[in-house]
């Protein structure tokens, strides 16, 4: 269970304050699959940052599991993340130095767990780069190292993964590619999974959506479309 | 903490980066090689010296003096000789002229007379193979390879010394204890001393030195302690005149070691600047690398790596590289300890067995290693601040490292590159005074750099009008901008300058100071030991073969026997700040009298002798110095021994001497009636337009006056103009190597903000500039930097040189500015290449590729 509480985020600018978040609250049970939406500048990547323990907001608590994620420092939150969080951006985010199967492994190694390679590699596999493993980042293109984005992003089974614009620099079939992925992978492990997209056809496929415009939630829901294109994808799933 | 797994992840997240990483620490690598080389080298010295001991002093004691050993001593050597078994040895050494009479070609030699049995210890090897025993066989002599060479002459030739006639028996090959220089300024002739009174040389006024070695029967070291407490007094007497000095193995191996400290603590003080010139590029590499670090940083950051494992990682990659850089410069350093006893063999005393030493590797690794460390923590710890907000929305650089006021971190490490800074030096200098000196010139130069960029800073952004062309108008807002280079670029730059131009500009000061002395002469030939009744004779010789007498004047050798009525002994038990220099109380004064200036000398205190006055006190003036060291001043009475005779003089005026003029310079200068009817001897200086000339003037008066030497100086001139060109080169190189140390450092200060600047290159390219307007830009920004960095660290320079020459060095300080203006300039123009280099890669770079990083 995640669950944000009057979570406030303002910046200081000269000597005006600029709030980019304004009491924003909601719920999501363990195993929701959810699309944060709205215009450019809404707040959004924001919010993620605030979820995902990455920034300290100005008022508010995120709770993850119930413990307070904004009460921790820095190093605390680090270790939750590298415990219960796993992460995909828009821009991939690989450390270019690390061959995609090192990448998958960091989190793993960090905690000190055994066993990284080999989880590493099943999950590399699942994503389809069990050929790939061994090249770096730059050897890679966009599609194929968003996926190895997301094995590194399950290799710890997150209990919640986030994910901004994950398709934004993708075309079309990778960018469907890595959606189907995500479902699955959600589907499997019962993460929940906090996206946060412009992209409304992106948005439908998931179970709710949350609409921010400027700093404030809008609308939060359970919306027909989603209903619909929920369906549709679990019917061609079935084929 | 999971210590496998962060050396694992620092090893493979360094695999692009090692090459990068070890160019920086390779900052590091020519201060340790300086560092272990100066200090091995010194060691094997050092060692040599400690097991050499006896054979350089050549026997268990020495007792050396201006004279012969007065009658008491003799006889209790006489003593010694028969209760005790101790056996002596002679050794007189003076000056004469060699001629050989085949070639009638003459040269001042070192004679060194010597008695049966000497030396005790060691050996004087000659070639043929053990001819030094055939000396005391019959008339012949042992000379060095450069006198046959200088007199064009073989072994089995006659050599004159004197009125006595020897046979060249061999060549001196190896002397314990003796540096090559000695024979190339003036070569040694060995004879046996039962020859000195036929050759007639030792007459009144001659300068000769009388040594004698002792060697004690076997005895422990405690009997030993006991022999000199009891003989001691007796062999050295404290009012001997001339003095008598005495030396034990033990006293002559500390000598000999402390001198040679001297020597490793000066070039251990280049050693220093080499390796903060290193730590200087290692931070400002570094500081670079970390730059391209943020990316990486964030990500792990976001998948859960603490700040402190993240540190640990970059800082196990700094310390493998630094510990690489420092291994290579030891190697280097120890390959160099190797070859230097062959290129400094003949400047030192001993045969240098050369060993690695472990202690000065061990050293050199662990404060190479050290100030790598140190110096890119400093950077380093910048990385803790990296938020993994950065993985999500990426901000500039500049504001990503955008420091915080008064954090502890970095404020505790450099007050540990402070304490290092200090603690080296310290350990590197004659005092802790000196070491804290040194780095705080090193800090205030830090300080004024930092400043002066402090002000570009702010005046640029006044000056700039906006008239002027927009190139310029953005290269000079780049200076001012947020996440400017200005500070950094400016201080690395500004210091790199500063350390090479001081090191050159102390050196082209002590060279000079070298150099002046030979040259500012009229004279090219000298004439001494000329007694009186030979002095007309002399003169009118040369005058015969149409030369000039540039310089005659009179030599009287005095010793002081009062000073305001109190004696010697007397004013030597005095204690505290009044007490007198021991040595200017005891030496012998060689004296001259006349009625005029030199211009050589300036009176600076009181007047020159006025009119003789008939009383039997004499006006004299005494060289300021020296008047300091005797605590004397006008109107003071110091009352002479002059051969027996008292003379009593008032000091009337004191002279500064300029003694690198070479003239006869002397300490005291005495109105003529003082001295005139003293027993003297002359020196006279002569021009001769040739070394023809020279070597025909030289020959004619040593045909009709063989115990009066000369001196070719053009040959003088060039034996220590060969010396000195050894030591230019190795100045030369030790300028070289800096300027090599300072371009590395250059890169990495620059390089640090480079993705900054191929943004906003790549930003206005997009907007529509061409090639030509973003290069005017970039070449306005770093000609500013460089114009500005390097004038600085030039000035900085300036002022340091000057403070060393006065107050270490002790010379007179002229800058030498072209030297400086090429380094600032050169400096300038690799600042304006690697702006060029960034300029290129702005045009390498596609729009989308840079832009989508944002």
């Amino acid at each position: 269970m995640l669950i944000a509480r009057n979570l406030t985020k303002e910046y200081q600018s000269g000597d005006h304050t600029i709030a980019v978040l304004r009491d924003v609250s909601f719920e999501i049970p363990q195993g929701e699959f959810v699309a944060i939406v709205g215009p450019s500048g809404s707040g959004k990547t924001t919010l993620l940052g605030l979820l995902a323990g990455l920034d300290a907001p100005t008022r508010g608590t995120v709770e993850l599991d119930g413990r307070p994620f904004s009460t921790l420092d820095e190093d605390a939150r680090a270790r939750v993340r590298g415990e219960k969080v796993g992460f995909v951006f828009q821009s991939f985010q690989l450390v270019p130095t690390l061959t995609a199967l090192e990448n998958v492994q960091v989190p793993l190694e960090l905690r000190g767990e055994p066993g990284a390679p080999a989880r590493a590699r099943e999950l590399l596999q699942r994503v389809g780069l069990g050929d790939r493993m061994h090249h770096v980042p730059a050897q890679l293109s966009g599609g194929e190292q968003q996926r190895v984005a997301l094995a590194r992003a399950f290799v710890n089974r997150p209990r919640i993964l986030f994910a901004d614009e994950p398709t934004g620099n993708l075309d079309s079939d990778n960018g469907a590619r890595i959606v189907e992925l995500i479902e699955s992978l959600n589907r499997e492990s019962g993460s929940t999974v906090v996206l946060v997209t412009h992209d409304l056809g992106l948005a439908a496929r998931t179970q709710r959506v949350i609409r921010l415009s400027d700093g404030v939630v809008v609308s939060d829901g359970r919306s027909g479309a989603a209903d619909g294109a929920r369906r549709q994808t679990a019917d061609a799933a079935s084929d | 903490m999971r210590a496998k797994a962060i050396f694992v992840l620092a090893w493979r997240e360094s695999r692009t980066a090692r090459r990068r990483l070890l160019l920086y620490m390779s900052s590091i690598f020519l201060g340790v090689a300086a560092l272990v080389a100066i200090d091995s080298f010194a060691e094997n010295v050092t060692s040599s010296v400690r097991e050499q001991s006896r054979a350089l002093l050549g026997g268990d004691l020495s007792i050396a003096s201006r004279a012969p050993l007065p009658e008491p001593v003799r006889a209790l050597l006489d003593t010694l000789a028969v209760r005790d078994s101790v056996q002596s040895a002679d050794l007189t050494t003076f000056a004469s002229m060699a001629v050989v009479p085949r070639t009638t070609l003459t040269r001042l030699a070192q004679v060194r007379a010597i008695s049966p049995g000497y030396p005790f210890y060691g050996e004087i090897t000659t070639q043929p193979q053990g001819r030094l025993a055939s000396l005391q066989q019959g008339r012949n002599v042992i000379v060095d390879p450069s006198l046959l060479v200088s007199l064009d002459a073989r072994v089995g030739d006659t050599l004159a010394l004197g009125n006595a006639r020897f046979v060249i028996a061999g060549t001196v090959e190896n002397t314990p204890g003796e540096t090559g220089i000695t024979s190339a300024i003036s070569p040694r002739v060995y004879m046996s001393d039962r020859w000195i009174p036929e050759t007639g040389l030792l007459v009144f006024g001659s300068r000769a030195e009388y040594e004698t070695l002792l060697k004690l029967p076997p005895m422990s070291a405690s009997q030993q302690v006991r022999f000199l407490a009891r003989y001691r007094p007796r062999l050295e007497p404290a009012d001997a005149q001339p003095r008598i000095r005495m030396r034990t193995v033990a006293e002559n191996e500390f000598n000999l070691t402390d001198a040679i400290d001297d020597l490793r603590r000066f070039l251990g003080i280049v050693g220093l600047v080499a390796l903060l010139l290193g730590g200087l590029g290692v931070a400002s590499g570094v500081h670079a690398f970390v730059m391209r670090k943020i990316d990486t940083v964030a990500i792990l950051r976001c998948v859960g790596a603490t700040s402190g494992q993240v540190l640990a990682i970059y800082v196990l990659q700094a310390a493998a590289m630094g510990l690489v850089g420092a291994t290579a410069g030891a190697v280097l350093g120890v390959g160099i300890q190797l070859a230097l006893p062959g290129v400094m063999s003949e400047l030192l005393p001993v045969d240098v067995t050369v060993r690695v030493a472990p202690m000065p590797i061990l050293l050199g690794l662990g404060v190479g290693l050290w100030v790598a460390l140190v110096f890119a923590l400093r950077p380093l710890v910048a990385l803790r601040r990296i938020s993994p907000l950065q993985a999500l929305r990426r901000e500039s650089d500049a504001t990503v490292m955008r420091a915080t006021r008064w954090a502890l971190a970095p404020m505790l490490i450099s007050l540990a590159i402070i304490a290092s800074v200090v603690a080296i030096a310290t350990s590197r200098a004659d005092t802790l005074l000196e070491g804290v000196m040194f780095a705080a010139g090193v800090g205030a130069a830090v300080l004024v750099l930092w400043a002066s960029a402090a002000l570009l800073v702010s005046q640029a952004r006044r000056v700039a009008r906006p008239g002027w062309p927009f190139t310029l108008r953005q290269g000079i807002a780049n200076l001012y901008r947020p996440g400017n280079q200005t500070r950094v670029v400016a201080l690395a730059l500004g210091f790199g300058v500063f350390l090479m131009s001081t090191l050159y500009q102390v050196q082209d000061n002590l060279l000079r100071t070298l150099t002046v002395r030979l040259e500012q002469s009229r004279a090219n030939v000298v004439f001494f030991d000329v007694q009186a009744d030979q002095r007309d004779g002399v003169d009118s010789l040369i005058r015969a073969g149409g030369h000039e007498v540039v310089q005659e004047a009179p030599i009287v050798p005095m010793r002081i026997a009062s000073i305001n009525g109190r004696t010697i002994p007397d004013l030597q038990n005095d204690s505290g700040p009044g007490r007198r220099a021991a040595w200017a109380l005891r030496r012998e004064y060689r004296s001259t009298y006349r009625s005029t200036t030199q211009p050589s000398e300036t009176i600076t205190k009181g007047r020159w002798f006025g009119a003789p006055d008939g009383d039997d006190v004499y006006e004299a003036s005494f060289e300021q110095e020296l008047a300091e060291e005797l605590k004397v001043g006008i109107g003071d009475t110091v009352t002479w021994n002059v051969q027996g005779v008292p003379i009593t003089t008032v000091i009337t005026s004191l002279r500064e001497v300029n003694w690198a003029r070479f003239e006869t310079n002397f300490f005291v200068v005495t109105e003529p009636a003082a001295l005139e009817r003293a027993p003297q001897q002359f020196v006279l200086l002569a021009h001769a337009p040739s070394p023809q000339a020279i070597a025909l003037l030289q020959r004619s008066v040593v045909r009709i006056y063989p115990s009066v030497s000369s001196i070719d100086l053009t040959l003088v001139q060039q034996t220590v103009g060969n010396v000195l060109g050894k030591v230019v080169v190795a100045i030369r190189f030790l300028a070289v190597l800096s300027l090599a140390l300072g371009i590395p450092v250059l890169f990495s200060a620059v390089s640090a903000t480079r993705r900054d600047r191929v943004r906003e290159g790549v930003l206005l390219k997009t907007l529509g500039a061409t090639r030509h307007q973003v290069n005017r830009i970039l070449l306005a920004e770093y000609a500013l930097l460089g114009v500005l960095g390097s004038l600085t660290g030039v000035l900085l320079s300036i002022g340091a040189a000057w403070a060393l020459s006065r107050f270490v060095f002790e010379t007179r300080f002229v800058p030498a500015l072209m030297p400086a203006l090429l380094v600032s300039a050169g400096m300038t123009l690799l600042a304006i290449a690697i702006g060029a280099l960034t300029g290129r890669e702005v045009f390498r770079s596609t729009p989308m590729a840079a832009l989508r990083e944002v």
